[in-house]
């Protein structure tokens, strides 16, 4: 009835991870007591749950995201103390509960942080940018969303139920095969990343169809904001990659459940295949998080600088260059598996080629500060700690693409000090950004600066403090993924590595605080006009937060950075002659639905209680024949209720204007000087 | 580029004299010293490109501070031809100048690539275990657990499997690693300078006892050599298919083990345990 699940599989093995169960398991009660006390549950199912409106869906994932950006630190830093202090000693982890930790920590921080995060930042910016109503698809929005949380949720079972897997967050083969890894940790790994990246390649067709179609009119592709070019090449990334890893998770997964032999040591099975499957995506999928972060650095600097991105011709052709290449050097992860000097020396060759559109990029950024007039807010600050620090980032990443420099780095801390050095400033910091920049667009009120600033300086200092130790210790022979060790020169440098950790989680806590303060004082950092920080693109044409249907008359784009020049030529925010009807897509519930049994259907497997699958595939095949046949998607936006919007939007912008001296011909630099504090 | 290569090596030895072992930076041969100058050679090109960044970012974000109103503002320039070409040429051909450097040196340091040397190498089999390292020594007969033997003037020509999941084998001293896969035989040639003692470990997670799959590597004189054959030769083990069977049982710490007489052939059945016919992780030899 319940196949492999039985009362063994609640977590009283060991003190800490008890721990980590009751926090999952109290949260989630936390929330739901505090919704019913709230009586707020009918309003979150109606205005949120079910909502297809992409800028609710963004915000969605954003909060998934955050919640998942703090999960995933806790797993570091229980990582960072264990090993500060494991010389010689077994710290305060056994081996199979720390093993758990290095690779939940890694497949959250990659599946459930940055690519909610970025596929948030994408739902809520992009339409706006190009000047459309909607997503092409937003059912199908509503549907990643849910996959994605799905993924998420089993992943957080595996807290509660049972283990999570101990193969890291590759899960290479054999290790992760049945022999090695009999109990149900990998398959919780395995239907997370299954079911999300259903999910994330959905995403992808979504927003390049949506980007391809939907742009409004005069909106060239080379009239494109640089954050929808990112977007762009981004997705077209997940179409192609997430397939790859789809597939290698469903042989290892065949592997496992049904005794096949992809993958396995003996009966003509190969982990070589897996290696180089899960690396065609692999390798793709660092450029999927970090070009939107270089998306959101492009606006984030000309906004700042108060002047014309330099070089954007070169930006777009650099970023479309990067998104190809990702597609070609998948065996540098693997360097040391033994392929001929020929293979290895062409992948390492078309890795350093990377290097050139990515150094393009941060030289065309240092140009746009070039003679300009660079405000110091909190979005610039996490952009010039990004270029500073992420040259490093790439410098130690060349130097791993040479095949003989790897040979001595490979498997090294040197590695995992890289890969953090990339991500980090390189997609986290640039979410970051995108957070606080877009944040007052999203929710009507800006972020407060000086706790922004705050969290920033709390998070690069604490990213030095741990990761340039990782490097050195690199140096050292250090391997990574070392439960303990007997090396004792190692322990100085990790305690170091520990107190950036700490410094760390000051910023999170900066991150906590900016947002308490913030929507504390929401009513004095109001964003009457939509425009807070002089912006350059269309989303800053929108009221904050945006009427549902964005724009009620579609903008005429006539040049690059077409909000600006619209306001330089005073008809940024003209009335129209008259309001038509909008006609809008409906809420849908068959996403929430198709979400909910997808969980059911991974546990399911995890645990081979047969009959639940059929059931949740069968609730599945339920709600989208369900969805199918409903004709009845769409409702309509009276002209009557768009000019009432639209009026009130015009009274707040008068009131901006009034305000602020704020009007058409001479934009205001700040609105807000000084933040909202 | 020398004058880098020195400084850096002066810093690493202070390192060194300080307390601090630096493995990968203080090579014990000459695989390992290759590897290491390839690097710091590199580095060196890369701060060509580098170092101002460093400098335009700080300059650029003190001098065009709003508050600076001395500086000059250009808000609409966004295209200058010079610059554009220089951003695009000059990366690009330091990676043209790092692409020859990874052709020749990846083909130089191919691991699979027998070393010149006037002495014959020593050929030693290795299989990795849950989680140990075996040493098997083909020509002298003997096996040993979890300690590594040369002379140190003879090359090192090992030939590496596993009978576990995916290992890696790696003496950072003495030069890069290679993955140990099972059914498969990797290889990899080394060398060391002179007689020295190194730390080799399994760097591939692989399980509960992955911090502890470490061995002492012993690079000795030829006479210390012969006479520790002679010393594994007097032990009273022995290793054929049913002791085999027992040790390549996983063990968390294993003892450094002597075997006076190993089955013929004992690589080559490990490695037909999973594949039918002997095949290298670069296909079928």
């Amino acid at each position: 009835m319940l196949g492999k699940l039985s009362i063994d599989a609640l977590p009283f093995y060991s003190w800490v991870a008890m721990g980590g169960a009751a926090v999952t398991v109290f949260g989630a009660l936390g929330v739901f007591a505090l919704v019913t006390w709230l009586g707020q549950w009918r309003y979150l199912w109606d205005e949120w749950l079910t909502s297809v409106d992409h800028k609710r869906i963004g915000i969605m994932y954003i909060v998934l995201a955050l919640v998942m950006l703090l999960r995933g630190f806790v797993d570091a830093i229980m990582m960072r103390a264990q090993q500060a202090f494991a010389l010689d000693s077994q710290g305060y982890l056994p081996p199979d509960h720390f093993d758990q930790i290095f690779s939940s920590h890694g497949t959250i921080m990659i599946f459930f942080m940055a690519m909610p995060f970025l596929t948030g930042l994408i739902n809520i910016v992009v339409p706006q940018q190009i000047g459309a109503r909607d997503v092409a698809f937003p059912f199908l929005n509503s549907v990643s969303l849910w996959l994605t949380a799905a993924g998420t949720g089993l992943v957080m079972a595996s807290l509660v139920i049972g283990v999570f897997s101990t193969a890291g967050w590759t899960g290479y083969p054999p290790y992760s095969g049945i022999k090695y890894s009999p109990d149900v940790g990998v398959d919780y790994w395995i239907w997370a990343l299954l079911v999300s990246g259903m999910g994330s390649t959905l995403t992808g067709i979504n927003f390049a169809v949506t980007i391809l179609k939907r742009r409004a009119p005069g909106m060239k592709l080379m009239r494109m904001p640089l954050f929808t070019w990112t977007a762009f090449c981004a997705n077209i990334l997940m179409i192609f990659a997430f397939p790859a890893l789809t597939v290698a998770c469903t042989m290892l997964a065949l592997d496992r459940v049904l005794g096949m032999h992809f993958f396995t040591n003996d009966a003509g099975g190969n982990m070589m295949n897996y290696a180089n499957l899960f690396w065609i995506w692999g390798h793709p999928e660092v450029y999927i998080l970090v070009l939107p972060a270089f998306g959101v650095f492009s606006e984030v600097v000309a906004t700042f600088s108060r002047k014309r991105l330099f070089g954007y011709h070169s930006l777009v052709y650099a970023t479309a260059a990067i998104a190809l290449l990702s597609f070609t050097v998948w065996l540098h992860h693997f360097f040391t598996m033994g392929s001929s000097a020929n293979v290895n020396a062409f992948f390492g060759i078309a890795t350093m080629v990377i290097a050139v559109p990515t150094g393009v990029k941060i030289f065309d950024w240092l140009f746009t500060m070039f003679r300009g007039r660079i405000e110091f807010s909190a979005p610039m600050y996490w952009t010039l700690g990004f270029i500073v620090t992420f040259v490093i980032g790439g410098v130690t990443g060349v130097l791993l693409a040479l095949p003989p420099v790897d040979y001595v780095m490979h498997n090294t801390t040197f590695l995992v000090a890289h890969f953090h050095n990339m991500i980090i400033p390189g997609a986290l910091f640039g979410y970051l950004a995108g957070y606080m920049y877009w944040f007052p667009k999203a929710f009507g009120f800006t972020l407060d600066e000086r706790w922004g600033i705050r969290s920033f300086w709390c998070w690069i200092v604490g990213f030095y403090l741990a990761f340039m130790p990782l490097y050195v210790l690199g140096f050292m022979g250090m391997p990574r993924r070392m439960e303990q060790y007997n090396v004792p020169e190692w322990q100085p440098l990790l305690i170091v590595a520990s107190l950036g950790a700490v410094v760390i989680l000051l910023g999170i806590v900066c991150l906590v605080v900016q947002l308490v303060v913030s929507i504390h004082n929401r009513l004095e950092a109001r964003d009457l006009a939509g425009d807070p920080w002089d912006g350059r693109t269309l989303e800053w044409m929108t009221s904050s937060p945006p009427a549902p249907y964005n724009f009620a008359i579609i903008p005429q784009v006539e040049s690059r950075d077409a909000f600006i020049e619209m306001k330089r030529r005073g008809t940024a925010y003209s009335h129209p002659q008259q309001y038509t009807d909008i006609q809008m897509p409906k809420n849908a519930m068959a996403g929430v639905f198709i979400g909910g049994f997808a969980f059911l259907l991974g546990f399911a497997v995890v645990w081979h209680i047969w009959w639940l699958a059929v059931v949740a595939l069968l609730g599945i095949f339920a709600a989208i024949t369900g969805r199918a046949f409903n004709d009845d998607t769409e409702f309509v936006i009276p002209a009557s209720e768009v000019e009432k919007i639209e009026t009130e939007r015009h009274r707040k912008l008068a009131i901006a204007r009034k305000h602020y001296g704020h009007d058409d011909q001479t934009p205001v630099a700040d609105p807000f000087p000084g933040g909202a504090a | 580029m020398r004058r880098i290569r020195g400084a850096a090596i002066t810093f690493s030895t202070a390192l060194l004299l300080s307390g601090c072992s630096m493995p990968a930076l203080t090579p014990k041969g000459p695989i390992a010293r290759a590897e290491r100058d390839l690097l710091f050679d590199a580095l060196g090109l890369m701060m060509i490109v580098a170092i101002p960044v460093f400098i335009m970012a700080f300059v650029f974000a003190t001098r065009y501070r709003t508050s600076n109103r001395k500086a000059r503002y250009t808000p609409d320039w966004s295209f200058s031809l010079g610059i554009e070409a220089l951003v695009w040429l000059v990366p690009a051909l330091i990676i043209v100048a790092l692409g020859y450097l990874v052709w020749t040196a990846t083909h130089r340091l191919d691991p699979y690539e027998a070393l010149a040397s006037t002495v014959e190498p020593v050929k030693v089999q290795v299989v990795a275990q849950d989680w140990k390292w075996l040493f098997i020594y083909p020509e002298q007969k003997v096996a040993v657990v979890n300690e590594l033997v040369f002379p140190s003037e003879a090359p090192l020509s090992l030939d590496i499997t596993s009978d576990t999941v995916m290992n890696a084998f790696f003496i950072p001293e003495l030069g890069g690693q290679i993955y140990a896969m099972a059914g498969m035989r990797s290889h990899l040639n080394l060398l060391a300078d002179e007689p020295g003692t190194f730390q080799g470990r399994n760097t591939q997670y692989s399980g509960d006892g992955f911090p502890h799959q470490h061995f002492k590597a012993v690079a000795t004189t030829r006479e210390a050599f012969d006479a520790w054959v002679e010393e594994v030769r007097q032990s009273s083990q022995e290793l054929d298919a049913g002791t085999y069977q027992k040790l390549a049982e996983p063990t968390i710490g294993h003892s450094v083990t002597y075997y006076s007489n190993v089955e013929p052939d004992l690589f080559r059945k490990v490695i037909a345990k999973y594949a039918a016919r002997t095949t290298g992780a670069r296909g079928a030899e």
